[in-house]
């Protein structure tokens, strides 16, 4: 039995993969909860802006890397990540122009704006695969491990190792930047705070003078920086793939029903309890066990609930259990 | 006599260009330092009525004048920039942001300083300023109607029309809130109220309203109409 060990196990296996995976569902259910509070759907086509966003970094990095321009020891993507969210920024904006406005004026409902933003969703999947192909792609580079496995050893002398990547140092500190940002944005000027006043009850905005076009493109240019965070650290973190994108559709949207749609703050505690559950309950604890239990009790097995395999149903049961019994999510949200 | 600052006269139409009309060569004005009460029966389309002077019906006939100009064509929102205030009936607070953000957001059409504006109103309404912090959806009827008042006010209109402001609220907080209107009528805002509870509504008011079905059925001073017998016997109980 070796506490210290156990906890070292956990560490490395669970907690640091989960906050940082967590860091990266929360900015794409920040995206989501946004659109949902202000433009009024939900939009399925959030996945696919992240998988633009990170593409058009991707690109830029390599560019970058192409011409020597380095970051030092920290990855080159971060200084192409605000051509990203240009580029990014670009195509929301147009898409809107040419597709959601239309059907703002229409008055249409909702349920036909998800529809339209399934289309809009085949688009940009495509556009992504026709610019970059639909294959794995690397761009990470710089410094791998903000502490590897050898050195921690070397330092405390345990058994187990623990290991910070740098990716996932960079993904917890710049959700962190960006999340403060954008909550000083909407709590503290006069452009945030119409844009939740417009949120909360859009005829009253109006009469008081609120231009709804204007909260709309505000809305949309925010969601695009944050799509397009959210795409470069997840794909920094893991690879960059272009399904993926579209797979990670379902946590992002679990996060944002389970922290209550429309709520901000929601959004970031929803992307946390998605992301704790999918690794808790796809790790293999049999490690973590061996340390923390008396011989007697340690298990044969790999103690592992569910394969990893199946990860995306653990968003499935949450989400399943939060509509049942908390429907407008764990934060006063607006119910689905 | 001269034309009274807020008036609409002979309004006919309903809540669209081919439906059924809803008001019937219907007149409601308000004149400088008054409160005017449009009353009446349930279905009488009083607040139809008041809807009509800012702009939410399609008018047929008739006009809108507000001191002298003629606001028969502007949409809602370039009312409000003319200087007309509305508090809707329901949904007429930013139930998330709190007292303070909501009062802000009332202003939002004001690029000068409102700070001296928001000092008059946590005057006329004390409770909000202790609630300034608290979001706006999580106080009591009464004090969301103070807010809703309060967030109309911020762009210090010329007038103020209320629609059903004690709607749902019990007595007490019903008197408490005449008792509000009153003073915000003592500042010089000439106010445009549709009330539910007559009697109380018409004892405050210089100038009433009787719309039945859409048309002006009784028009006098609120002591008249208290005193007129039919008045009393059609909806008042006697």
């Amino acid at each position: 039995m070796d506490l210290l060990n156990a906890a070292v196990a956990l560490a490395n296996f669970v907690l640091i993969p989960a906050t940082a995976y967590g860091a990266q569902l929360a900015l794409g259910a920040l995206g989501v909860t946004l659109i949902y509070g202000i433009l009024r759907f939900s939009n399925f086509a959030h996945g696919d802006t992240m998988a633009f966003g990170a593409m058009v970094t991707v690109l830029v990095t390599w560019l970058f890397q192409s011409l020597g321009i380095s970051f030092g020891p920290l990855p080159t993507a971060l200084l192409a990540l605000p051509f990203g969210i240009l580029g990014c920024v670009a195509l929301v904006l147009l898409t809107d122009r040419a597709v959601y406005r239309f059907y703002r004026a229409q008055k249409a409902k909702p349920v036909i704006l998800v529809i339209v933003s399934m289309g809009v969703m085949f688009i940009m999947n495509g556009l992504t695969r026709f610019i970059i192909g639909p294959d794995d792609q690397r761009f990470a580079d710089g410094e791998r491990f903000i502490i590897s496995v050898r050195e921690f050893k070397q330092m405390t002398g345990l058994s187990e190792g623990l290991a910070i990547k740098t990716t996932q140092g960079i993904t917890l500190i710049t959700a962190l930047v960006v999340v403060a940002a954008l909550f000083w944005f909407l709590n503290r000027t006069r452009t945030g705070k119409s844009m939740r006043a417009y949120s909360d009850n859009e005829d009253l905005a109006l009469l008081s003078g609120i231009n709804p076009e204007r909260v709309v493109m505000i809305t949309w240019i925010i969601v695009a920086t944050l799509a397009t965070v959210a795409g470069v650290l997840y794909g920094l973190d893991k690879t960059f793939k272009p399904f993926v994108y579209f797979q990670l559709l379902l946590p992002i949207f679990a996060a944002a029903i389970v922290g209550g749609l429309g709520n901000p703050l929601g959004a970031i505690a929803g992307g946390f309890v998605i992301a704790f559950s999918e690794v808790t309950v796809t790790y293999a604890w049999k490690k973590v066990l061996v340390h923390a239990l008396p011989e007697p009790l340690e298990p044969d097995s790999l103690v592992q609930l569910l394969s990893t395999d199946y990860k995306f149903a653990v968003s499935f049961v949450i989400l399943l259990i939060v509509l049942i019994f908390k429907p407008t999510g764990l934060f006063k949200g607006q119910s689905v | 006599m001269s034309e009274p600052f807020l008036i609409g006269q002979d309004m006919t139409g309903g809540y669209s260009k081919g439906g059924p009309d809803i008001l019937h060569n219907c007149t409601i004005s308000v004149d400088r330092g008054e409160i005017a009460v449009i009353v009446g029966p349930n279905g009488a389309g009083k607040s139809t009525a008041m809807k009509a002077v800012f702009g939410m019906l399609d008018l047929r006939e008739g006009s809108v004048t507000l001191d002298g100009q003629d606001i028969t064509a502007l949409s809602p929102q370039d009312r409000v920039v003319q200087g007309m205030g509305f508090v809707p009936q329901t949904s007429n607070i930013f139930p998330s942001l709190t007292v303070e953000e909501n009062l802000e957001m009332g202003a939002f059409i004001r690029s000068d300083d409102f700070s001296d504006t928001m000092a008059q109103i946590y005057e006329l309404f004390p409770i909000l300023k202790d609630k300034r912090q608290q979001a706006a959806g999580e106080l009591s009827g009464g004090q969301r109607q103070q807010v809703a008042v309060g967030r109309a006010l911020m762009t210090q209109p010329k007038v103020l029309m209320l629609d059903e402001p004690t709607a749902g609220v019990s007595p007490i907080v019903m008197d408490e809130l005449f008792d509000r209107i009153i003073e915000v009528a003592r500042t010089g805002i000439p106010i445009l109220m549709v009330e539910q509870n007559a009697r109380q509504a018409l004892e405050i008011a210089d100038k009433g309203y009787v719309l039945v079905q859409g048309a002006n059925a009784h028009t006098g001073t609120g002591k008249e109409l208290l005193a007129n017998p039919d008045v009393r016997r059609s909806f008042l109980g006697g």
